[in-house]
C-alpha cells in the first residue's frame, strides 16, 4: 500500500524526457572553462601562447614546482589559510551566543540588532576601504593575519548568526526547558547537550566563514602589503615585462579551488541554506 | 505573540531538505510558540555588537567624518558642510557607474533567475545522480571571486582562450574583451551568469524538493500538462526561495567589484567600471578622501535601503 502509493508519487513527478539530458548538457558547459584553466596550468609557457590547441601537446608540472618553491606564492597561499581559519573560528565564538539569544528569547531591540546585523553583510566592502586602511595601521593590525581575520568579521559575523539562528530555531525549546528542570545550568546546557544537537550546523557555519573570508579580495588586498598578502592578491601580480605569465597564474587558480573542492561533498545539501543566510 | 519576525528558521515552503529535523507540513512547529522575554539574553549578544561595533560603526564614523572635510593633509583640514555630498551626486562619472550597476543587476536578475529555476526543475531528485549533480552545480560558488575573473580572463581571450577562440575562429565573429566595450560587457555578464547561476539553481531546487507528492498526484489525475504543473503547482510553491534569491542576486550584482576587476580593471575605458570599481579607484587610487567619503555613503544607503526591504520581505516569508 504504501510502496504502491511511492510509486504513484514517483511517476506523478516524473521530468520531460529530455530535461536530464538539458541539465548534464548545462552541468557539462559548466565545467569546459574549469578544465580549460586546468589545461593551462599543466602546459609550458611556449606552448600556450604559441599555438591554439585542445588538448595540451606537452604537459609539464613546472608551474606547481615554481608555485611551491617560490616563497611569494606559497607563503601567501599559507597566509590565505591562516587568516582565513582564525576569521572562522574567531566569527563563530562570537556568534554562538548571540544566534542562541535571537533563537530563545525576545529582548529589547532584538529585532533591530537582527536586522542591524543583516545590513552589515550588505555593506558594500569598498566602502569600508578607506577607514579600514588608517585604523588599522593606527592600532597596529595593518599587514597582519589577525588584522585581515578582525577585518573579515565585518561580513562573517553577521553571517554566522543568522544561519546560527536558523539552524537553532528547528531544535524544539523543550530540550532547553527539560534540561533546566534538570538542574543544568545555561553554559553547562549549552556546552554538553546543545553544542552536541547542533554540530552539524557548526560545521556548516566554520564552512561558509571559511569560504567567504577565502573569496574575497578587496579589503585582505587593502590592509596587508607584504607580511600577510593574501594568495589572491599575488595573483594580480602576475603581470610583469616580458607579459602575463599565464601558466603561473592558472597554477594557481587551480590551487585555490581545492580547499572549496575539497569540502563541497560535505556541505553539498547545506550549499542553499549557507548563501540564503540560513533561511531555506 | 505574532510578532515573531526574527525567528524564521525557513520560506514557508520548508526545510527537509537542509534539516532532517524540520517538522513536517501541518504539524506545529517550535516557531509557533512563544519565545519568553528575557533582557539579559543582551550580555549573550554582547560580544558581536563589539566586534561589529569594531569593524563596522567606528570605520562607518571615519567615512563620515572624511565625507564633512576637505582635507589636505593630517592637520590642514576645514569643514565643507554637505559639499561633497552635492558634488558627488552631481558628478557625471559616478552617475554614469551607478546607471551602469543598475543595468548590470536588471540584467543578471533577468538572465540568472529564469535560467537557475529551468535548471532546479531539470536537475534530478531522486537516485545517485543527486548528489553528483549536486556537487557539479555548486562548485562555482566555492571559487573565489578573483580566480572566477582569471578563469574567465583566460577563458574568453581570443588568443589563448577556449571561448574566445571558438567565437572568433569557429563562429566567424570578431570578438576582443579588452578592446571592445560591448565584448567586455558580455564576458563580465557570462561570468556571472556561469558564478551565481548555480545558487538561484540550489535555492529553487531545495523549494521544489520540499513540495509534498499529493499535489503532484492532484494533478496527474486531473491529466495536467508538464507546464500547467510547472505554472500552477511548482512556481507558485517557489516564491518563497525566489525572493531570497532575487534579492541576494540584486544586492551582490550591486555590489560587484573582483570578478570584473580581475577580467577588465573597469576598461576597455569605462565600459565595465561599475560602482565599486569607481569607488576603489577614488578612494585608494587617488586617496581624495572626502569626495571618496560621500560617495561611500551614498552607496551605503542605497544598499541600506535595498536591505530593509530584503529583511522585510524575509520576515514576512518566514510566516
Amino acid at each position: 500500500m504504501a510502496g504502491e502509493q511511492v510509486a504513484v508519487a514517483r511517476r506523478a513527478r516524473r521530468q520531460l524526457p529530455w530535461a536530464r539530458a538539458v541539465f548534464w548538457l548545462y552541468a557539462a558547459t559548466l565545467m569546459l572553462p574549469l578544465l580549460w584553466m586546468f589545461g593551462m596550468s599543466i602546459r609550458p609557457n611556449e606552448d600556450i601562447l604559441g599555438s591554439f590547441s585542445l588538448i595540451p601537446q606537452r604537459t609539464t608540472l613546472d608551474n606547481y614546482r615554481t608555485f611551491f618553491t617560490d616563497p611569494v606564492w606559497y607563503s601567501s597561499y599559507l597566509n590565505s589559510i591562516i587568516y582565513t581559519s582564525m576569521n572562522a573560528v574567531m566569527s563563530l565564538i562570537v556568534a554562538l551566543p548571540a544566534a542562541y539569544a535571537f533563537s530563545r528569547f525576545r529582548f529589547a531591540g532584538d529585532k533591530h540588532l537582527f536586522f542591524w546585523l543583516l545590513t552589515n553583510r550588505m555593506a558594500p566592502p569598498a566602502v569600508f576601504l578607506l577607514p579600514f586602511f588608517q585604523i588599522y595601521q593606527s592600532v597596529g593590525l595593518f599587514d597582519t593575519h589577525l588584522g585581515v581575520a578582525i577585518a573579515h568579521m565585518l561580513f562573517n559575523v553577521p553571517l554566522a548568526v543568522w544561519i546560527l539562528e536558523g539552524f537553532m530555531s528547528g531544535i524544539p525549546r523543550e530540550i532547553d526547558e527539560t534540561a533546566a528542570i534538570d538542574g543544568y545550568s545555561l553554559p553547562r546546557f549549552f556546552l554538553r547537550i546543545f553544542l552536541p544537537m547542533i554540530r552539524s550546523a557548526v560545521g556548516v557555519t566554520l564552512f561558509f566563514c571559511f569560504m567567504f573570508s577565502w573569496v574575497e579580495l578587496l579589503i585582505a588586498r587593502t590592509i596587508t602589503s607584504v607580511n600577510a598578502k593574501p594568495i589572491a592578491a599575488t595573483m594580480t601580480r602576475t603581470v610583469s615585462a616580458a607579459g602575463v605569465d599565464w601558466g603561473l597564474l592558472a597554477t594557481a587558480g587551480v590551487l585555490t579551488i581545492i580547499p572549496g573542492a575539497i569540502v563541497i561533498w560535505f556541505v553539498r545539501n547545506y550549499v542553499a541554506k549557507g548563501f540564503a543566510l540560513g533561511r531555506v | 505573540m505574532t510578532e515573531q519576525s526574527v525567528t524564521v528558521a525557513g520560506s514557508p515552503v520548508g526545510g527537509e531538505i537542509v534539516t532532517a529535523a524540520a517538522p513536517q507540513d501541518g504539524t506545529p512547529d517550535t516557531r509557533a510558540s512563544v519565545k519568553p522575554k528575557n533582557n539579559r539574553a543582551w550580555f549573550l549578544v554582547l560580544p558581536v555588537v563589539v566586534s561589529v561595533a569594531f569593524t563596522a560603526v567606528i570605520p562607518l564614523m571615519t567615512v563620515v567624518n572624511f565625507s564633512v572635510q576637505d582635507i589636505f593633509s593630517p592637520d590642514d583640514r576645514i569643514f565643507v558642510g554637505l559639499e561633497w555630498f552635492r558634488s558627488v551626486s552631481r558628478d557625471p562619472e559616478i552617475r554614469a557607474a551607478f546607471v551602469r550597476t543598475l543595468l548590470f543587476s536588471a540584467q543578471v536578475l533577468l538572465l540568472e533567475i529564469p535560467l537557475g529555476v529551468a535548471l532546479a526543475v531539470a536537475m534530478p531528485r531522486r537516485g545517485i545522480w543527486v548528489s553528483a549533480a549536486l556537487v557539479i552545480v555548486a562548485l562555482p560558488l566555492l571559487i573565489p571571486w578573483n580566480v572566477v575573473g582569471t578563469i574567465w580572463q583566460i577563458f574568453a581571450r581570443a588568443d589563448i582562450g577556449l571561448g574566445g577562440w571558438t567565437i572568433n575562429n569557429v563562429l566567424g565573429i570578431d570578438f576582443n574583451y579588452t578592446l571592445d566595450s560591448t565584448d567586455a560587457w558580455i564576458t563580465v555578464l557570462i561570468m556571472d551568469v556561469w558564478h551565481w547561476t548555480p545558487l538561484v539553481a540550489l535555492l529553487a531546487y531545495a523549494g521544489l524538493r520540499s513540495i509534498p507528492d499529493p499535489y503532484f498526484q492532484a494533478a496527474q489525475i486531473d491529466g495536467a500538462s508538464a507546464w500547467a504543473t510547472f505554472r500552477h503547482i511548482q512556481l507558485p510553491r517557489l516564491r518563497g526561495v525566489l525572493t531570497i534569491a532575487i534579492l541576494l542576486r540584486f544586492m551582490d550584482s550591486f555590489m560587484i567589484y573582483t570578478e570584473p576587476f580581475v577580467v577588465t580593471g573597469g576598461g576597455p575605458g569605462n565600459a565595465t567600471s561599475f560602482l565599486s570599481i569607481l569607488l576603489s579607484k577614488i578612494a585608494v587610487g587617488q586617496f581624495d578622501l572626502g569626495p571618496a567619503g560621500a560617495f561611500s555613503l551614498l552607496y551605503f544607503l542605497v544598499v541600506q535601503i535595498v536591505s530593509y526591504v530584503f529583511f522585510t520581505v524575509l520576515t514576512r516569508a518566514g510566516r
